[in-house]
């Protein structure tokens, strides 16, 4: 009996270097963040928050973010449907390859995925040249809010087919066999059972793109040297830019920008509860 | 009729799933022909080909040693983590199996709270005073330990709910060992191989890690990441020489971690 308490005291002690660093490197800096926002020259308040509503350069930026996160988040998580469903049908080898590429591919991202968008779709690249040659473009910047979502999207279809690929296993194949047996077309299958069934994982992965979109830096950092106004460009802009420092208005923004992932994360975990209710 | 009206859709997926691929693939192969081009500009096709790029790639000593910090950075990360979360989970899911609810939400924060914000913190609180990191690769050491933490903690317990910890562990105890003994000499071995694939991914992963890198330490210890955004001066064709090195060493972790798994089964 008492060894066994004093072994128990000796497991939690194991615990404390690790509670140390996730304190140290997670929570303190969160804290810190939380807190300074509620600060500013005017003492405790939220004077951050009405400023960076008020202010249409910071309200410019939140729509920006909302705007790209959304759209290459949806037309990411369409491409990803579509390749991951046709990925469970082809033959082994050829599957076994792409999976583990796109696996590969879900690691290029940040710096090296806008320097080779450059190379491909700058005003100069390769591919901008050809289709203006074959007239289906007049021109084309990458630097603009069209080309971010472009870049965006490409770094959410590797991140959507491999959360999305497992979860097609719970479809079964005798279930389109026995719904066509009953006969329910296609289209009859796909409306009343595929995306039913579907639906769970086809939300948790569009919340995981919308999260992920939100919080990249790194590459619109570098395709456009911070120039591009969006959330973490403002944030990252205020503390380490060289022009003004304002770490409270930059912390004001940093929790605007948490608040947008739990606002999402939370609807996700209602529609989450209301598509059971529907499916029982 | 059931086998005509099936061929029409064979095809239609490999398309897709071809289409898949190309999308995958254009980037890095543009950047991948940039790299070895003489000269390429405002044509369709570069005008010739050369691998100078990579030999003055190889042979800069700032990318060497860009490589070499960024290299030391990730390794450092990753064992601080293994003495950090492998304790963890043994006494979690020896110990007190009902913290791991717990530990499940908190792995979420690393996630849910994006590395932009947690700089504003990190650069107020260790820029100056008595834990001044800011400058120096120790704040990435702490930093990466939280971006590998969720990705490990997952991949190990996946691993210990294989192996039956509990049973593994009294079996350990019955034949004498104590519980050092059973957790190192038993437990350990075992999970050698999923700790192994665990290390290698998150390896890839840290090793492109660029946000951390740049607000908190940037040019005072650059890393590989750093680099390449601070040559984006210089010529394009360098660039893409430094891009398809660094992919192919993420593309030699990420199969070497892929055939481990596929030994697993």
């Amino acid at each position: 009996m008492n060894s066994q308490s004093r072994g128990k005291w000796l497991a939690l002690l194991c615990l404390v270097p690790f509670a140390v660093f996730f304190i140290a490197f997670q929570i303190a800096p969160l804290a810190w963040v939380a807190i300074n926002s509620l600060q500013s020259d005017a003492g405790w308040g939220i004077d951050n928050f009405i400023k960076a509503f008020n202010s249409r350069f910071y309200r410019q930026a939140m729509q920006y973010s909302l705007e790209i996160s959304f759209w290459s988040s949806l037309i990411g998580i369409i491409i990803a449907i579509l390749g991951s469903y046709s990925l469970r049908k082809v033959p082994s080898r050829l599957r076994d390859f792409v999976s583990a590429f796109a696996n590969m591919t879900s690691n290029f991202s940040g710096v090296p995925l806008a320097f080779a968008f450059i190379i491909l779709l700058g005003f100069n690249g390769a591919l901008t040249l050809i289709l203006k040659q074959a007239g289906i473009i007049d021109d084309f910047n990458l630097y603009s809010k069209t080309g971010l979502i472009i870049l965006y999207t490409y770094f959410q279809i590797p991140l959507g087919v491999l959360l999305l690929y497992p979860a097609f296993d719970a479809l079964r194949e005798d279930w389109r066999e026995s719904a066509s047996l009953l006969g329910a077309s296609s289209w009859d299958f796909w409306r009343h059972i595929g995306i039913p069934v579907l639906t769970p994982a086809l939300l948790g992965t569009f919340v995981i793109l919308l999260a992920n979109a939100l919080g990249a830096y790194a590459t619109v950092y570098a395709l456009t040297t911070g120039n591009f106004n969006v959330l973490p460009i403002r944030i990252a802009a205020m503390v380490a830019g060289d022009i003004t420092l304002d770490p409270n208005m930059a912390s004001a923004l940093a929790m605007i920008l948490v608040g947008m992932m739990t606002l999402v994360t939370v609807v996700h975990q209602w529609l989450l509860k209301r598509s059971y209710h529907v499916s029982r | 009729m059931s086998r005509a009206e099936r061929r029409p859709p064979g095809l239609y997926h490999r398309v897709v799933v071809y289409l898949l691929f190309l999308i995958l693939l254009a980037p890095l192969l543009g950047t991948f022909v940039y790299s070895i081009a003489t000269s390429w500009s405002a044509t369709i096709l570069p005008d010739g080909l050369t691998y100078k790029w990579y030999v003055a790639l190889w042979s800069d000593p700032r990318f060497l040693r860009a490589f070499g910090q960024s290299l030391l950075v990730c390794v450092g990360a990753l064992a601080l983590s293994v003495v950090l979360i492998l304790p963890l989970l043994f006494v979690v899911h020896y110990h007190f199996p009902r913290l791991d609810a717990l530990m499940n939400i908190l792995i979420l924060l690393p996630f849910a709270v994006p590395p932009v914000v947690s700089s504003v913190g990190l650069l107020q609180l260790y820029g100056s005073g008595p834990l001044a990191m800011v400058g120096t690769p120790w704040i990435l050491i702490g930093c990466y330990f939280t971006v590998a933490l969720p990705f490990m903690y997952r991949a190990i317990t996946n691993n210990l709910q294989a192996i039956n910890l509990v049973d593994l562990m009294d079996a350990a105890q019955l034949l004498g060992a104590n519980t050092f003994q059973a957790a190192f000499l038993v437990v350990l071995p075992n999970l050698r191989k999923g700790l192994m694939i665990a290390l290698l991914l998150s390896f890839s992963f840290l090793f492109g890690e660029f946000v951390f890198a740049n607000l908190l330490v940037g040019t005072r210890y650059e890393t590989l990441q750093v680099y390449l955004n601070n040559m984006r001066n210089s010529s394009g064709h360098f660039n893409s020489a430094l891009v398809i090195s660094y992919f192919l060493f993420v593309l030699l972790l990420t199969w070497a971690a892929n055939r481990l798994n596929k030994d697993k089964d």
